[in-house]
């Protein structure tokens, strides 16, 4: 069984760069970290929407792409030995009577922590829902956004939706066991890999799948149960059997539960701070990068990186009250220099 | 220089436009519902407009990475474009687009 208990000083979430370099900053002042983060790796919008998108505004790089600011910034963070839950989103977030933290996830974890630094950018990221009119009374029932146990599609009526890999690979994994596939996309080019896409048309050649050109029109079923799934196409609408549909229309980020949990927000979508610790309006509670609001923010990585120095001061006078806080350079502190390994 | 807008509730707003700016930047300067979460990379597809038929023809044809990244818009008709990659000119003074749903802010999707 994996644990499921954790005990630290601070737990971050949020693992884009903002969130990495907190563990830096807090690294420096000797805070041990866990970063959970929903995707299944790091670097959140920069893994997520631009890995091989040029960026040109980070201080001493004249250009890095998403992917390597990440990877650069787990180079950076790697001595301090941080601790990654990925895949997980953070579903509660509570202050004990102690003055301490109660994290959750939706993977049944439970971190403790004194500090939580909310590093969660745009919130988190989650699949898109295709503006279909009743779709949500579906969803779990009939309707998936990622197929999680096979065996629920087996002699099902199926339709997949989407363009790329996702759509691709799971109507080549998912054919076997179907009683009908029908794979829909709104032009007959795909974006997946063209080995997935020659087996598709195979299987569309050999008569074991449909493939249609069109969009998702509407939804007939009920109880959450969906029979028929109405198709607009260029020859008008079409009917198509449907007892399960999976829409792949990619990640797009949504606040979610950060709503929930007490805190001041600005115009109900980011988190309030103060501009001497970007802490918010539950101390202990701090909230950097794209997540954060305060006059004259701008939302940049360098503005995020600067707000995480910052938090990491208050957090350590919170974590070690009675520690005096000495002011240092990585480039003359040997001390430094011993917690990043180098000296 | 305008361009003319209509929201996804229908309502008609006609935004003052500059040169250079990208349609989407000119919309989200105005406060209007548009998500736009890569903040105009052509990543993420939240800009997504229609544009009025009349004027379709008169802009610069998709590029092939934008035509990739419609695919993961829901909603997309003949005339969809991301607002990203349309950069106004004063030959695009008065152009129409209307927002689709998938770029609302609130439930881009």
């Amino acid at each position: 069984m994996s644990e499921t208990e954790f005990t630290t000083d601070v737990v971050i979430i949020g693992a884009g760069p903002v969130g990495l370099f907190a563990v830096f900053e807090l690294g420096l002042v000797d805070l041990k970290c866990h970063v959970i983060d929903i995707l299944d790796r790091p670097g959140g919008q920069c893994a997520e929407l631009y890995p091989e998108k040029p960026i040109y505004d980070i201080p001493a790089f004249p250009v890095v792409t998403g992917q390597e600011l990440t990877d650069n910034l787990m180079a950076q963070i790697a001595p301090f030995g941080a601790e990654f839950h990925y895949s997980r989103m953070v579903t509660r977030l509570e202050k004990q009577d102690d003055g301490t933290f109660v994290v959750e996830t939706d993977a049944g974890e439970t971190f403790h922590s004194k500090v939580v630094v909310i590093a969660a950018g745009g919130g988190s990221f989650q699949p898109k829902r295709p503006p279909v009119p009743g779709i949500e009374q579906y969803e779990n029932t009939s309707v998936f956004y990622a197929v999680r146990k096979m065996e629920d599609f087996r002699d099902q009526d199926v339709v997949i939706v989407g363009g790329g890999d996702s759509a691709l690979d799971w109507t080549l994994n998912l054919e076997p066991l179907v009683r009908s596939l029908t794979l829909v996309h709104r032009r007959d080019e795909f974006r997946g890999h063209a080995d997935s896409v020659n087996k598709m048309r195979a299987l569309v050649a050999d008569g074991k799948i449909n493939f249609v050109m069109g969009q998702l029109g509407r939804l007939e079923g009920e109880g959450g149960q969906l029979r028929e799934v109405f198709l607009n196409t260029a020859a008008g609408e079409m009917g198509v059997p449907a007892t399960r549909l999976l829409p792949f229309f990619g990640l797009t980020m949504k606040l979610g539960p950060v709503a929930d949990w007490g805190l001041d927000l600005h115009e109900n979508a980011l988190v309030k701070v103060d501009t001497e610790k970007f802490q918010t309006s539950v101390p202990g509670i701090f909230a950097i990068g794209d997540i954060n609001w305060y006059p004259g923010k701008l939302k940049l990585i360098l503005s995020g990186f600067h707000e995480g120095a910052l938090m990491a001061q208050a957090a350590k006078r919170i974590v070690h009250p009675d520690e005096k806080v000495i002011f240092q350079y990585t480039t003359s502190s040997t001390k430094l220099q011993k917690k990043l390994g180098v000296a | 220089m305008q361009i003319i807008v209509t929201d996804q509730d229908g309502k008609v707003h006609e935004l003052e436009a500059l040169e250079g700016w990208r349609v989407m930047e000119v919309i989200r300067d105005w406060g209007l519902n548009i998500k736009a979460e890569c903040g105009g990379a052509c990543s993420c597809a939240t800009c997504h407009v229609f544009v009025d038929p009349e004027w379709q023809g008169r802009l610069e044809p998709p590029s092939d990475e934008e035509e990739d990244r419609l695919d993961s818009a829901p909603d997309v008709g003949p005339t969809s474009r991301l607002s990203c990659q349309i950069l106004m000119t004063e030959d695009l003074d008065g152009l129409k687009v209307t927002l689709a749903q998938s770029a609302r802010q609130d439930e881009a999707a």
